[in-house]
């Protein structure tokens, strides 16, 4: 294991943070406007979020960079292109400025928005785009990075392995929210085969993040860890959002979001946090709750230390 | 007759190369390129569409699909095209304003193409104004919105009423759909239909032409 994974969840779960875009829609960010190019535009927004997810509690934060990849970049703000090492940089100073020694920086490394299934775009492209941004990231100080809102394991497994070239260390997590039971993958894959599968390309954690809301968490996560032994990472949506006047409500409280965290950490989880529709209030609730659990060492044997 | 159900199969199973093949045979043996349409290829993605629905096949197997029934129809087209025989409708499709998601309105113009729609892909972030220009200017008959976001749901309103504004609401059939997307709310904002899935969209816009699911 990682020594600064096995450093981390030595001695109990890790709290991580909440959702970024609602956080800076709040501080003025429009409807349609990319937020990744406010680490440019509105830095001062963007570490006042990280600093109040710090403040909440999160012993790990995560970064204002979950677009910018080049792929998505070319896309959406292609104005920002030529900034694309700036803004990834300057995502993770300010949120390890923000952190100063209170928290970790993972920095986060979101889906490109092209299917490779498609023929929209190569694995080589693919491969390229998380390759330029992982270093980015990592040049800048990030102490992890995080692949996340993964639907196509395909895609997760080349931002992966573009992320280990960085010998940080790698969570990896995919969204479920299709089939049947809405346990799969838009991509159709389960979550054991999906942790199999990132167990497999190196993942340091691997896990879940939006999709769900939380009540749906842990038996999601007993299901990746009945086939890992790899620390897990859960962040799931305080509910799922409903249209009231016009603008989106998620209904589960940072009471009741925090009333899982038990049966979360039981199911395997050694990282918790919050997705879609939270907030610093849920985050807060979340870090009183598991203040409140009994004090465990760490289910994971952390193995020989080495990187 | 030569059975054609072989042809459905290579369609519903996503064989591209079996479906060019077949095709290819069928219209050699004198098959009428607009029954192989209506007979084979329609009902193959309505299939295709069950079981989604069903949670058998998930986006790959409709990618899959989709590419099968385009390998069809890129033969079946020329001679139809030659015979003058028009596209069954034309629909004008976007991701809304504020939007930049585009795997499930891209399904829907692929499955529309392949249900023998001509289709205008206007991509995402498309403001109320472009939809209306984009219809007038191209006469279609459907227009097709979609939104992943809640955020970005009162954009299909306000598409909606740009349609109305500019005179056109009462000449096009207004679809949407997105994941966040409810019948509730399409109703809510005056929509003609709301499709739960990209197969949905198909069957729902041939309805609105009059046409058989």
């Amino acid at each position: 294991m990682h020594p600064l994974i096995a450093d981390l969840i030595a001695n109990g779960p890790v709290l991580t943070d909440g959702a970024w875009g609602t956080q800076l829609q709040v501080r003025g960010l429009g409807l349609g406007e990319f937020p990744d190019v406010w680490n440019l535009s509105h830095p001062e927004e963007v570490e006042a979020v990280a600093r109040s997810y710090v403040e909440a509690g999160s012993r790990v934060i995560l970064t204002n960079t979950f677009g910018a990849n080049r792929i998505r970049l070319a896309d959406h703000a292609t104005s920002a292109l030529e900034l694309i090492r700036e803004i990834n940089q300057h995502g993770v100073m300010l949120s390890k400025r923000a952190a100063q020694n209170q928290a970790l920086v993972f920095a986060s490394i979101g889906p490109t928005g092209k299917l490779l299934l498609s023929g929209d775009v190569t694995p080589e492209q693919v491969y390229a785009a998380f390759l330029e941004q992982a270093h980015a990231l990592a040049d800048a100080g990030a102490d992890a990075l995080v692949v996340e809102s993964m639907g196509d394991i395909e895609e997760a497994k080349l931002a992966v392995a573009a992320a280990k070239s960085t010998h940080q260390p790698v969570v990896a997590c995919m969204v479920y929210d299709s089939g049947a039971h809405r346990d799969r993958t838009m991509m159709g894959t389960t979550p054991e085969a999906d942790a199999a599968a990132l167990a497999e390309a190196g993942a340091d954690v691997i896990g879940i993040n939006c999709g769900r809301g939380i009540a749906d968490f842990p038996a999601l996560c007993r299901r990746m860890r009945a086939v890992i032994d790899i620390p897990l990472w859960m962040k799931a949506n305080a509910g799922l959002p409903e249209l009231v006047d016009g603008k989106a409500f998620y209904r589960t409280t940072p009471t009741d979001f925090a009333a899982f965290m038990p049966a979360l950490v039981e199911a395997g989880a050694q990282f918790v946090g919050g997705c879609c529709g939270s907030s610093p209030y849920v985050i807060r609730e979340t870090y009183e709750t598991l203040r409140g659990l009994p004090r465990t060492q760490s289910r994971l044997d952390p193995g020989t230390r080495s990187s | 007759m030569q059975d054609l159900l072989p042809l459905k199969e290579s369609v519903i199973k996503g064989d591209a190369k079996s479906a060019r093949s077949l095709t290819e045979q069928a219209l050699a043996s004198g098959a009428e390129p607009i029954q192989l349409l209506n007979d084979y290829l329609v009902p193959a993605m309505n299939e295709v569409g069950r079981r989604f629905e069903c949670n058998e096949f998930f986006v790959p197997e409709l990618l899959l699909a989709a590419r099968a029934m385009k390998a069809s129809l890129e033969l079946l087209r020329p001679i139809l095209a030659q015979r003058g025989t028009a596209p069954i409708g034309r629909a004008v499709v976007g991701t809304v304003k504020g939007d930049l998601h585009d795997v499930g309105k891209n399904l829907v113009v692929s499955l529309l193409e392949g249900g023998g729609f001509e289709v205008f892909d206007l991509g995402v972030n498309v403001p109320p104004e472009k939809f209306v220009a984009a219809a007038r200017e191209k006469n279609a008959q459907i227009v097709g919105l979609s939104a992943l976001l809640t955020t970005t749901m009162p954009s299909m309103k306000l598409t909606i009423e740009a349609f109305r504004t500019a005179g056109l609401r009462d000449q096009v059939k207004i679809l949407v759909g997105g994941a966040p997307v409810t019948q509730r709310f399409a109703d809510d904002i005056g929509a003609d239909g709301y499709g739960e899935n990209a197969p949905m969209a198909v069957a729902l816009a041939r309805k609105c032409l009059g046409l058989a699911a």
